[in-house]
């Protein structure tokens, strides 16, 4: 690994709070939308939403609190490695599941 | 390969240590991973002791039908702390933790893993986790006999100590993933100058990608140990059929960790297996990257296969498919690795001593391990052999001997360096001869037992099946004999033994560059690596580097 690549990485990367209190701000706000949205009734439709504003505010997390957005993309692989292999385990098991 | 290892006298990890402390604490408090390994290597072994003798205790059950030592119950626990103490305290911790530990930033030219003080933490929690093991056998209730697996809904039912036995399970769960994120930042981060990822040692890629699996697989046995805890404890309903829960589910949960567990355990015996070969050889690998790749394959693909421990349990027709054929897949990139190794034997000067020996006697019996497998992953015969003794012999070929094989291979081959002693070479091939034997008397006689019906985990058989049992009994007792023999010959040798050459094998990996036992901080100055790892013609060089 040569030297100038090694200090950009050492490199912090520093976030402004007013972006940290901004994302608190959204989470929170995702969080009623998903409470508030509990209470109507979409049928099949509710869990999708559900699970799609929390996919939102865990991506916020992960890229911003987690710092992952501004690290290495090593670490991106790693992540989408883990996911990909969670998918593939769902998926495996609704083959069991949905036929049985 | 490293330019600038110049061996001067100097003290070894032995005579320096890390800490202000002499004695017990200089080891207790280490950060030294050749030391904690060593930490391990005393640990585990411990464990690994007490779970022979119970195997022992329970083929001397076994010699003759009805109860002959102990009644029903005590057999049930008998074999779940077996189970529990060979899978979770030592094929699993095994080879990463002792060899991993000592050798991993040794052969990639660091002077230390990524996180030392984790690293200790590691071993910290896996003695806690233990000590829970031993807890649990004492409180009242009495020792878990759910067998090593915890099925629901029996280990709902069971009124022994099954939360704290799992807890403890749970517990040593946290110190394999710390091994595993340390060996992963260790590897992106601390190789020397010039050690591309292929010119890393093939036991390096079996390490990273067993940590791999580590990391991204035990929270889910993790996870699912809690909702057992919590199913007994407040009856959540979430497995318990009685309460509408799907105990098919915790099989699911408790595979998707404990099979890809299994690769865990085997990934880096093949990674010890392509070290030693190339040394006793005298021949660089044949395939590097297929090997190299096969590691990270058999390591995905492992994911991918966990029900097929449960063709029997009732799951879909298109589920039992689909995991039947992904089975028949993980068996390609681990005969990829066989058919390497073979090869590279191939026109190589052999020179058969102990460590190329266990190897040898690996390559068979992993074999046969490994082939059962198929008859089990095929549907129809594993209906007739689903919980039977075949089930038996075909894990204990694969784990202890594939695993267990080389864990001594690797006992055996790196001793030297991590001791700076030699033991005695007649008795060590000596008890590699004896090992293979008394294996196959112990295992082999239950391929037979469980194809004529034999299931396992039963105190007491039909009359027909006395006699293989018996040879079966009479090879526990020379695996016995193996065991002391091996024991007492390393021990004699770490205390009394002759001292070692620095290179006593002629391998050509960056440990072998340094001095035996190696000094604290691994090398004088951080090796350069300037040469592919199995490349031989470097050993006219390296006489001159320790001169
Ligand atoms: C001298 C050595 C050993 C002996 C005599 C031995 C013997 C046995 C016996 C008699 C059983 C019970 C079979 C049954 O009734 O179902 C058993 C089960 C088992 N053994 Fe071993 N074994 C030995 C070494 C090992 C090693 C090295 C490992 C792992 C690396 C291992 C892992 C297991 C496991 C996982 C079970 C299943 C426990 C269960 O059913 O829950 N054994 N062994």
């Amino acid at each position: 690994m040569n030297e100038d690549k090694q200090n950009k990485e050492n490199h912090e990367h520093i976030t402004p709070y007013s972006t940290y209190v901004l994302v608190w701000l959204a989470l929170i706000a995702l969080t009623s939308i998903t409470v508030t949205v509990s209470g109507i009734d979409f049928g099949m439709v509710a869990l999708a939403i559900a699970m799609l504003i929390a996919a939102v505010k865990s991506s916020l997390v992960i890229n911003i609190f987690m710092h992952i957005k501004f690290d290495e993309p090593i670490f991106k692989v790693f992540l989408m490695v883990s996911l990909f292999t969670l998918v593939i385990i769902f998926v495996l098991t609704f083959f069991d599941l949905v036929n049985r | 390969m490293a330019n600038g290892t110049v061996a001067l006298e100097e003290k070894s990890f032995y005579e320096e240590s890390t800490n202000k402390y002499s004695g017990i604490l200089s080891w207790l408090l280490t950060t030294d991973h050749k030391r904690i390994g060593l930490l391990y290597l005393v640990t585990i072994c411990a464990f690994f002791i007490v779970g022979v003798i119970l195997g022992i205790l329970m083929r001397l059950e076994l010699i003759a039908p009805g109860p002959t030592i102990m009644e029903a119950q005590t057999y049930n626990t008998l074999f779940t702390l077996h189970g529990v103490i060979m899978i979770f305290l030592f094929i699993i911790p095994g080879l990463p933790a002792i060899f991993g530990n000592f050798f991993l930033p040794l052969q990639i030219g660091a002077k230390d893993v990524a996180f030392p003080r984790l690293n200790l933490l590691s071993w910290y929690i896996y003695v806690i986790g233990a000590i829970l093991v031993l807890i649990s056998l004492f409180l009242p209730g009495g020792p878990i006999d759910t067998g090593w697996t915890f099925y629901i809904p029996y280990s709902v039912r069971s009124t022994t100590n099954v939360s704290l036995a799992i807890f403890a399970a749970f517990v040593l769960g946290f110190s394999s993933i710390l091994t595993g994120l340390n060996f992963i930042t260790t590897v992106h981060r601390m190789r020397a100058p010039g050690m591309g990822w292929f010119r890393m040692p093939l036991f390096i890629w079996s390490i990273y990608s067993t940590a791999w699996i580590q990391i991204i697989a035990t929270p889910v046995i993790g996870i699912t140990i809690l909702l057992v805890i919590m199913e007994r404890a407040f009856g959540v309903g979430i497995f318990d059929p009685a309460l509408g829960g799907d105990p098919i589910l915790y099989q699911h949960l408790f595979w998707i960790y404990s099979h890809p567990a299994v690769y865990i355990m085997v990934l880096p015996a093949m990674g010890v297996v392509s070290e030693i070969i190339p040394t006793f050889a005298r021949r660089t690998i044949f395939g590097y990257k297929a090997i190299a790749f096969s590691s990270l394959a058999i390591a995905f693909v492992g994911y991918l296969v966990w029900a097929h421990h449960m063709f029997t349990s009732g799951i879909s027709d298109t589920a039992r498919w689909i995991f039947s054929l992904l089975t028949f897949i993980v068996a390609l990139p681990s005969g990829v690795k066989v058919f390497n190794w073979v090869a590279t034997m191939y026109k190589g000067s052999i020179d058969p001593k102990p460590p190329f020996l266990w190897v040898m006697s690996f390559i068979v019996l992993f074999s046969i391990g490994g082939l059962t497998g198929l008859v089990l992953g095929s549907l129809a015969t594993d209906i007739h052999l689903h919980d039977t003794y075949f089930v038996v012999a075909h894990f204990h070929y694969v784990m202890f001997g594939g695993t267990g094989t080389i864990f001594f291979g690797a006992l055996f081959y790196w001793f030297p360096k991590m001791f700076g002693k030699m033991y005695s070479i007649k008795w060590a091939n000596i008890s590699v001869a004896l090992f293979f034997i008394a294996f196959n008397m112990l295992y082999f006689p239950k391929f037979i037992m469980g194809y004529m019906g034999m299931p396992r985990r039963y105190f007491d058989y039909l009359p027909e099946f006395t006699n293989l049992q018996v040879i079966s009994t009479v090879g526990s007792w020379l695996m016995g004999i193996t065991m002391i023999i091996i024991f007492a010959n390393l021990i004699y040798s770490v205390k009394k033994g002759k001292k070692s050459p620095e290179n006593p094998w002629g391998g050509v990996t960056l440990e072998w560059h340094t001095a035996s036992p190696p000094p604290l901080e691994n090398f004088h100055e951080i090796p350069t690596v300037t040469h592919e790892p199995y490349d031989f013609s470097q050993l006219e060089e390296m006489k001159h580097e320790s001169k």
